[in-house]
């Protein structure tokens, strides 16, 4: 049974003016331009999205779980990274 | 509990797996899972996809007969709603290495199981009151729990359709109350409806426990958090009151008010009808499959028009390029 396994679409919504594009799910479509119609039939019928990006999914790389945490592991160790790592005099307002 | 764990799977990697979920962690599309795990949950997944692909049927049924333009606009709104749920789950189940149309070639051949209540007719127009109302609103229940499932991608189509399914509910309540508060030929519709939708729909919640038999293998993993007699029992707490508040009743001589578990305690489920329509044999299970089927069939020439559509495209692009 020939079928719908165009290829498979990433779609990225963003919801208001300035927010960030976040991934909301994917399409199946035969090209780009059939891909953002999908997208915009599933996951923007309620009138909230401002824009859609829509990506091949095999185009998109992802770091592994299992190197999860050697991957992080430089960020996490850097308490001076943070506000909370300094001390101020009290009662001095800093923002 | 031996059973419920392949005995192929590495016991390291099943132990760290169980450790990550009583930790709370959510699951990944790319994270080490049991088979049995991924198995559970295209099964669970798919059929829930499927139901509200299925779901579009008995309600599609009533659009051109509407009784007015706004009841029309709301239930063409809300059956294009089912599709766009139907779509997010198959696309959650996909990050399951399996394929969309693998799928929906189980639906078509009668393989995967749909939910139930949609095996069962539209007969009136209160019926879509009702199902907005009872159906959705048990559907409701369910999601409800499943937005907090532990296989991330299950998750965030729960939450997506959880946002969206509120209206469904509440269109379902307005026309039951309008029709509940009209004429008598009007009431007494709606009070049909109601009992013919009531029992099947306690049923949607599946098995009693103690004869469900994924169960308990399903709450070890975290992909349900609470059993199908609490959600049921959660669903007949909401409802009975939303009922006397419009005057109708659920055709159930055993309901009672319990003060002390503050429950609404309620009789026996006819488990041989849930049997009956789950094996094939309800009212309508060969007429949804032969429409899914049908519609399925008479689409084919959109799809390859889209393929062929794409395939000059790109010609054309890399004509002009060249």
């Amino acid at each position: 049974m020939s079928d719908t396994q165009w290829p498979l679409w990433e779609v990225f919504t963003q919801e208001g003016e300035g927010a960030p594009h976040e991934h909301a799910g994917s399409v199946h479509a035969t090209d780009a331009e059939h891909a953002i119609q999908n997208a915009r039939d599933v996951y923007a019928r309620r009138g909230k999205v401002v824009s859609l990006w829509v990506v091949p999914t095999e185009s998109i790389s992802a770091s592994s779980p299992g190197d999860a945490g050697p991957l992080f592991d430089p960020g996490s160790d850097k308490a001076y990274r943070h506000p909370q790592f300094y001390k101020s005099p009290r009662g001095v307002k800093i923002f | 509990m031996s059973m419920t764990t392949a005995p192929a799977e590495d016991p390291t990697k099943l132990a760290e797996f169980e450790s990550r979920l009583n930790a709370g962690e959510t699951i990944e599309p790319k994270d080490w899972m049991p088979e049995k795990y991924r198995k559970q949950l295209i099964r669970m997944m798919s059929q829930h996809a499927h139901s509200e692909i299925v779901g579009m049927l008995p309600e599609g049924n009533w659009i051109t007969r509407a009784p007015s333009l706004r009841r029309k606009m709301v239930l063409l709104a809300k059956v294009q709603d089912e599709a766009g749920h139907g779509l997010y789950i198959y696309c959650g189940t996909e990050t399951l290495n399996v394929s969309r149309e693998e799928l929906v070639d189980q639906l078509l051949t009668g393989k995967a199981k749909y939910s139930s209540i949609f095996n069962y007719p539209t007969l009136t127009w209160a019926d879509i009151g009702v199902i907005g109302w009872f159906v959705d609103g048990a559907a409701i229940v369910n999601q409800t729990m499943l937005a907090k499932t532990s296989y991330g991608p299950y998750a965030r189509a729960m939450i997506r359709i959880c946002k969206e399914e509120n209206f469904h509910k509440r269109q379902g309540y307005e026309i039951c109350s309008v029709l509940s508060n009209g004429t008598p030929a009007q009431k007494a519709m709606v009070q049909d409806a109601v009992n013919r939708w009531w029992w099947p729909s306690l049923m949607m919640f599946g098995p009693s426990d103690a004869a469900s038999p994924n169960s308990a293998e399903l709450m070890r993993w975290r992909v349900k958090k609470e059993t199908n007699d609490a959600l049921r029992q959660r669903f007949v707490n909401l409802t009975i009151p939303q009922a006397l508040a419009i005057n109708l009743t659920v055709p159930d001589p055993g309901l009672r008010y319990d003060a002390e578990t503050e429950n609404w305690e309620f009789g026996a489920i006819d488990w041989s009808e849930f049997q009956q329509v789950i094996a094939g044999n309800g009212p309508c299970n060969r007429e949804r499959l032969a429409a899914r089927r049908k519609a399925h069939d008479d689409g084919a020439w959109v799809r390859e028009a889209a393929e062929a559509h794409a395939a000059r495209q790109a010609a054309k692009a890399q004509s002009s390029a060249a």
